[in-house]
């Protein structure tokens, strides 16, 4: 219906003004430019080479934007298009990358001006190291600690069968392969 | 209506005291009159909480902006669907929300428990009253959804655009039900704690309340990711942010119980280990709660700073030091009934599997706090981002997925070698040959080929338990296979549901593994021109910008740019991304415009677009072109994750066994065992 409506105001439009329908006269300055362009968002830049360089991806994702989003600076610049941080930190590596400096550089100096934070992983070096692997080195304390525990269960199990009672019922009078298959089959019952 | 709201948040805090109170003293004094009095306070708590719920939503409805809560979170021309969402879209509505679930799950736990297990239900009851009423004090003193504007604003500020996804809808409320319904198994332990009936008892009440947990939270989780793939932009679905982090603990604590419980069940074993991991679980839910609402973390998730962390830090010490201090004075009524037969066992395969997850629980915990603690310690401010999450968890999350399969195929009590050789042979060669064919495919990320070869192993040692049992029926019953699978499953629903999750657990690690392969770029076009891009699938695909159309919806301004597909010159569609002014019902822009995504998904590849935005103001638009493999396996694995957990959940089925001093329960089967024939083992099941 709606579809209709419009497609008789066009035709009206266009048969009075002269011009498509939906597009105010005083706004077309330029045979593509929208209606209201404050509606798309900031306006962008067009793309260039250095935007989709991998190297400089690379190092993007290295280094957090500093507009309080927590992003890297690369998937920032790419997804919140109101951030005004990303696009400069952006044309900052670029302008170092252009400048000869390698990776490594462009984030040393990311770091003398904006401090270890801009790092997105934090460097492995003195107390960060324990960031790194205090997780790890617990689960193999836990690991050795766990196996020592286990053991001296299965040693008590062990002991309680030596030190059967007498008058404790007479085992099964099956032969080991045959306990084997009870203990199958009994690991295939439900729950 | 709001005015009945306050009172109603008073009586709430007055009738959870006395709940509290009356359970507790009842409970530890054996005084039926006070235990039937906290009963009802969790009856009453929970009325009252609705009507607070119910007075705010009239608020909502009735665009009351007369009350501030109502008037920073709506609008007058907010859709309906988003009306409802909004009690829990801020910090005072969440907090209502919250407190009035709980009082549901207090009250409802109340009239479900069994006779057997009424001896908990006065502790129950205190506990769950005494949480709610923590939550509805934070509202009185602190965030009340009540509070009144000194004026009226003719219309609200609206809804943040990101929360107006219908992803946003679902995804809290069954976060909360997760992380709220672990009050119910923590108030079970408390109760078995004080009462010191500490037998497998309490393990019994919970134990379904745990799966309910664990299934709420996986099912928020999962939603959460699907909300941040189609509303963010960035083109991932988990970014290791803090309030993720938080929400991920709590799962990981319950996924190690809901393993370790069956060691207790089956063989009397980890009861101080089980009553721990239910505490702490708990604890973790609040620890959580507090992470997101504290601010005390950076996290896009974060509520806005406010004093009411303060509150939550002063009960996350409370509820940690008193539950705690209780388990350690009950140590000496839990020693363990049974022992270690052998360390190749599935007890102990389990015990591994433990040490994992909440390893893993651990590493997300440190890398979610080591900031903090980076500050504490050295002044330095730093950042924990993804990089450092994958390297750390990567490889213990790979570890997990190899016990996934491991655990099944080992016997309880000792396994032999002849019984690990038979049970091993045809998961192993299925894994190395998974692995095999995608070296020689050409595949070289570590990761990805360990994800997928170990993926194939698991899923091979399900499809053999699968066989197996199916098999044995249809030799005992002159079952069909298929009506054999079917009676399988629904006699063995916790046993086989599980091995359903495994699969679930497969499929989310190998389309995790995908995103290893992802391709993007970004391009500027004008309409009638074509970015191209190679996907990780091997095809080529061709992206034409066909134009930009501006109109104007319910709510919103939108600027909607077209794109024709193609895969390797043959079109498959088009795809719409837009750019979205909100606005109020003057007009009036509420937030800075908002990205929608054009998502086209597939089996192996999902292709993805964002218009970035537009160039002078001309049809000429920057967009980014992503092709992100395996994705819609996520959100299988998802539902296939869901779909065990709920087969697991479903009453009926084998009747739950557990270890209490006596033999174990079989669960409405008998064995026999019947000379072996054709070197075959019989499997002979009495229904």
């Amino acid at each position: 219906m709606s579809d209709r409506r419009e497609f008789i105001a066009a035709v009206g439009a266009f048969f009075l003004t002269g011009r498509p329908a939906g597009r105010p006269s005083g706004r077309l300055q330029e045979p593509d430019r929208v209606y209201d362009p404050s509606r798309a968002g900031r306006p962008r830049e067009v793309t260039t080479a250095a935007d989709n360089d991998a190297a400089i991806q690379g190092i993007e994702k290295q280094l957090k934007c500093s507009c309080g989003c927590g992003l890297d600076i690369y998937t920032c610049r790419t997804t919140d298009f109101t951030c005004t941080y990303s696009p400069a930190l952006h044309k900052e590596v670029v302008r170092l990358a252009e400048q000869g400096k390698t990776s490594q550089q462009i984030i040393d100096e990311f770091v003398a001006q904006y401090g270890e934070a801009v790092l997105m992983a934090p460097p492995r070096r003195g107390f960060n190291l324990a960031g790194y692997f205090v997780p790890s080195i617990l689960i193999i304390i836990a690991a050795i600690f766990l196996v020592r525990v286990l053991q001296r269960w299965t040693r008590q199990a062990e002991l309680a069968r030596a030190n059967v009672a007498p008058d404790a019922p007479p085992p099964a009078d099956a032969s080991p392969a045959e306990l084997e298959r009870l203990r199958d089959e009994l690991d295939r019952l439900p729950g | 209506m709001t005015l009945l709201g306050h009172l109603s948040l008073w009586l709430a805090f007055l009738v959870g005291l006395w709940g509290a109170i009356t359970g507790f003293v009842g409970g530890a004094q054996k005084r039926p009159d006070l235990q039937q009095s906290s009963r009802h306070a969790a009856f009453a708590l929970c009325v009252a909480l609705l009507l607070a719920v119910i007075a705010l939503e009239v608020a909502i409805f009735r665009h009351d902006f007369s009350v501030a809560y109502v008037a920073s979170r709506t609008s007058r021309n907010l859709p309906t669907f988003y009306l409802w969402s909004a009690l829990y879209s801020g910090q005072e509505g969440s907090l209502l929300f919250w407190a009035a679930v709980l009082s549901i799950f207090g009250a409802l736990v109340q009239v479900l428990t069994g006779r057997r297990h009424r001896v908990y239900l006065p502790y129950v009851a205190a506990v769950t009253s005494l949480v709610a009423t923590f939550f509805v004090s934070v509202m009185l003193f602190a965030a009340n959804p009540f509070q009144r504007l000194p004026f009226t604003p003719l219309d609200g500020n609206g809804m943040n655009p990101q929360l107006q996804n219908p992803g946003m809808v679902f995804h809290p409320p069954m976060l909360y039900l997760g992380y709220i319904s672990i009050t119910v198994p923590f108030a079970f332990a408390i109760g078995a704690l004080l009462s010191k009936k500490l037998d497998a008892e309490w393990l019994v009440a919970v134990r379904k309340w745990t799966i309910v947990s664990w299934l709420f939270l996986s099912i928020g989780l999962l939603i959460g990711m699907w909300w941040a793939y189609v509303e963010l932009g960035w083109g991932g679905y988990w970014a290791w942010d803090p309030v993720e982090n938080a929400a991920l603990l709590p799962w990981l604590v319950l996924t190690a119980f809901l393993h370790s419980v069956m060691v207790q069940e089956k063989r009397g074993m980890l009861k101080k280990w089980n009553l721990a991991l239910v505490l702490g679980a708990f604890v973790l839910s609040i620890f959580g709660t507090f992470i997101t609402r504290s601010g005390v973390i950076a996290s896009v998730h974060s509520f806005t700073q406010s004093n009411v962390g303060y509150f939550f830090l002063g009960f996350l010490i409370f509820i940690t030091v008193a539950s705690f201090t209780l388990y350690a004075k009950r140590l000496p009524l839990l020693e363990a009934d049974a022992r270690l037969e052998s360390m190749v066992s599935r007890e102990a395969s389990f015990l591994f599997n433990n040490l994992l997850l909440i390893g893993l629980a651990f590493s997300v915990l440190w890398g979610t706090l080591f900031p903090i603690l980076s500050e504490w310690a050295r002044g330095t401010k730093i950042t924990v981002g993804p990089p450092f999450f994958n390297q750390v968890n990567i490889p213990l999350g790979l570890a997990l997925l190899l016990l996934t399969g491991i655990g099944p195929l080992i016997a309880w009590r000792r396994a032999s070698v002849p019984n690990l050789q038979r049970q091993f042979a045809v998961p192993a060669t299925t894994g190395v040959f998974v692995l095999l064919i995608l070296l020689v495919a050409g595949m070289r990320d570590v990761g990805a080929l360990l994800a997928f070869g170990i993926g194939g192993f698991v899923l091979a040692t399900v499809v053999q338990e699968f066989a197996r049992g199916a098999r044995a029926r249809h030799r005992q019953y002159n079952e069909p296979v298929p009506l054999a699978l079917v009676n399988l499953l629904s006699r063995n629903r916790r046993r086989y549901g599980g091995y359903i999750v495994h699969v679930a657990i497969v499929l989310l690690f190998g389309a995790f593994a995908g995103m290893a392969f992802k391709t993007e770029t970004q391009a500027t076009l004008r309409p009638g021109e074509t970015a191209t891009l190679k996907g990780p699938d091997g095809h080529e695909y061709a992206f034409t910008h066909l134009g930009i159309s501006q109109y104007n919806a319910l709510n919103r301004q939108v600027t909607a740019a077209l794109v024709d597909v193609k895969r390797d010159g043959k079109a498959i569609g088009r795809m719409r991304t837009e750019k979205r002014q909100h606005v109020d019902a003057l007009g009036r822009p509420t937030f800075e415009p908002s990205t929608e995504v054009g998502i086209k998904s597939g089996l192996r590849v999902d292709l993805y677009v964002v218009l970035a935005g537009l160039v002078n103001g001309t049809e000429q638009a920057v967009f980014r072109f992503t092709i992100n493999p395996l994705v819609w396996w996520v959100w299988f694995g998802g539902f296939v994750l869901v779909l065990g957990g709920l087969i697991v959940l479903w009453p009926g089925g084998a009747p739950l066994a557990v270890k209490s001093g006596g033999p174990r329960a079989q669960g409405g089967y008998g064995v026999k065992l019947e000379p072996e024939t054709a070197g075959r083992s019989e499997v002979g099941l009495r229904p």
